[in-house]
């Protein structure tokens, strides 16, 4: 499994009902019912991806995950994730609230945009960044709100979500450097969190 | 449903069957000491199932797939009957076979008609033995429990125990549902396609009005019209004519008829067919009396009106813990009878029972009949995929001595 979903997986738990949103191939979700006894359910809009979900035998939901969040019931989980996901949607404050709703427990990762590297494109190139975790052209990028780590944090303070735990990854998904604690808003590349409703 | 006039348009351009000639078979499954108790507390002395299967039983017995059929099915899924016209296979040819979705080289796939019908499984129109004479309405009222308990005996005469799968469109859709509710342990995976946990208001009045449509001819007599002259051809024409106008999407009858009139260039301004709509309508009607039971169109009609199988969520929560059945909910989004929100709702209430639901709203032009047709092809890579994902799982593998597409491994 790829590295940073054992983060995830590590800040989810055992035994929980998990739902995860825009789940991709199903990876995590495997992991999370095979491994880690919990009860799962992905929402995923990419048909490719879906019928990867299918093979795996994960069960999923195809569809808009904006659209398929408001049909879930108050606490029909214990923890909702969105991986590497809440820069592609289009409001990611209601997004945050819904799941809130969903799910007493939130675990959500993000690529953080102003890491250094990202910055310096921008302030020294005069170029939108392109790199291996934001690899899009900023005309056909679906990541249409990024945001940085102090960004995200204000708005899920602002929307009364306790931050339980934060975790900084580098762009391959690993554990950052200890340094990297120092200036996380500078120097991470990626953040996981586990936040409470 | 769509009748055999319209099969040859469901196989894939002038692609054969894929079982080639099949043939029904008959099993009497209870009889004697041992009669069927429905679920009402009624008892039938004696059921006969008339059933096809396709492909061949493994060793383990692990890899059998049952196809429910719908209101107007029979066990003739696939394949062609001797003598029969080849361009007219069974009534869902084009998901059976060597490499479709419900791959013969891997499945046995079984289809048998339900109880209650009229293609030769004990319904309204077989001889009660008490009497004699044809049951007619003293038939008992059904529910799909017994539909499904009907056929777990048939497949107990098959020397089957579980099965790998029960696949089924709307009424189809509904016993798998049903089987793995009510016999959780006995089935490994559940299709459930165009289908519908609680009929709407809607629903059982489109129902009634067919039911009416039946009762109130003058030739029903009670139900009792098998040795007459005339059969309430009129009232079941009428209530096919109904039906059909709920399987199909607006915007499928507006790209086959449109406003055309049929036979002319003109309208002809009377009161007689002139639009092709019309026309169809009235064909479908036709050749439905030909081949099916008004009874057997009246008992089914009710089957599904009453059913709901969430009733007591308590127990189906019971019932599905106790098992480890996957769920996979389909829905066409042009289907207005069963529409994905009755879908939606039937997938919510599994998983509210804590069973595991995979559910896709397909995109397609046909209606209530988009269960019926091979595309979009994104329906049947659905089934496949989710077929092969329990097969996978039970180590089920192509039957040996047969190519096998991707290896070994």
């Amino acid at each position: 499994m790829r590295p940073d979903l054992d983060i995830l997986a590590g800040l989810v738990g055992s035994g929980q009902r998990v739902l995860d949103l825009g789940c991709g191939d199903g990876a995590l979700l495997e992991n999370l019912i095979s491994e880690r006894d919990c009860s799962g359910l992905g929402v995923e809009r990419e048909l490719d991806d879906f019928h990867a979900c299918i093979a795996r035998g994960v069960p999923v939901t195809q569809g808009d995950l904006e659209e398929e969040l408001p049909r879930f019931g108050a606490g029909d989980f214990d923890v909702a994730v969105l991986s590497l996901t809440l820069q592609a949607v289009s409001r990611p404050d209601r997004v945050l609230t819904e799941m809130k709703r969903v799910a007493p427990r939130l675990v959500v990762s993000l690529p953080n945009f102003a890491h250094w590297r990202l910055r310096a494109t921008v302030a020294l190139r005069g170029r939108m960044p392109v790199t291996d975790a934001l690899p899009y052209q900023w005309f056909d990028t679906p990541n249409i709100h990024l945001c940085t780590i102090v960004d995200f944090e204000e708005l899920a303070t602002g929307l009364d979500l306790g931050i339980e735990r934060r975790i900084l990854i580098d762009a391959n998904g690993r554990h950052a450097p200890k340094l990297t604690n120092r200036a996380p808003n500078l120097l991470a590349e990626r953040a996981v969190y586990s936040l409470t409703a | 449903m769509l009748d055999g006039s319209a099969r040859n348009a469901l196989l894939p351009d002038g692609e054969p069957s894929g079982v080639g000639i099949v043939e029904t078979k008959r099993a009497v499954v209870f009889e004697g000491d041992r009669p069927l108790t429905l679920a009402s507390g009624a008892t039938l002395p004696e059921v006969e199932v008339a059933y096809e299967t396709y492909g061949e039983l493994n060793a383990e017995k692990s890899n059998a797939v049952f196809i429910c059929h719908a209101l107007s099915g029979d066990a003739h899924a696939a394949g062609v009957h001797q003598g029969d016209d080849p361009n007219r296979p069974g009534w869902w040819d084009n998901i059976v076979g060597p490499g479709r979705a419900l791959d013969t080289d891997r499945f046995f796939v079984i289809c048998a008609n339900v109880l209650g019908g009229c293609k030769g499984t004990t319904g309204p129109s077989s001889i009660d033995p008490a009497s004699g004479k044809p049951y007619g309405l003293r038939f008992p009222l059904v529910q799909v429990r017994d539909l499904v308990e009907t056929h777990r005996a048939l497949l107990r005469e098959l020397g089957i125990e579980r099965l790998l799968a029960a696949v089924g469109g709307s009424l189809g859709g509904m016993q798998a549902l049903q089987w793995a509710i009510d016999h959780p342990t006995e089935v490994d995976g559940a299709a459930i396609i165009a289908a519908s946990a609680r009929l709407s208001a809607q629903n059982i009045a489109f129902s009634a009005v067919a039911r009416e449509a039946i009762m109130r001819d003058p030739d029903f007599a009670g139900g009792d019209y098998y040795e007459n002259e005339r059969r309430p051809d009129a009232g079941l024409a009428l209530a096919r004519m109904i039906g059909h106008i709920t399987y199909l999407s607006e915007e499928s009858m507006r790209e086959k008829f449109g406003r055309r009139i049929q036979d002319a260039e003109v309208p002809r301004f009377g009161f007689d067919v002139d639009f092709q709509v019309e026309s169809y309508l009235h064909y479908q009607g036709q050749s439905f009396v030909g081949r099916f039971d008004a009874n057997t169109y009246l008992y089914m009609g009710r089957t599904m009106d009453y059913f709901d199988p969430f009733e007591d969520r308590v127990h189906v929560q019971q019932q599905i813990a106790q098992g480890e059945t996957s769920f996979l909910v389909v829905s066409f989004d042009s289907d207005w009878r069963f529409s994905t929100e009755h879908a939606r709702v039937l997938a919510s209430e599994l998983r509210g029972a804590g069973a595991p639901v995979t559910f896709q709203e397909i995109s397609s032009p046909h209606g209530h009949d988009s269960f019926l047709f091979p595309d979009p092809a994104e329906y049947h890579r659905t089934v496949a995929g989710y077929l092969d994902r329990l097969a996978t799982q039970k180590g089920i593998r192509p039957r040996q001595g047969l190519a096998t597409a991707g290896g070994p491994g």
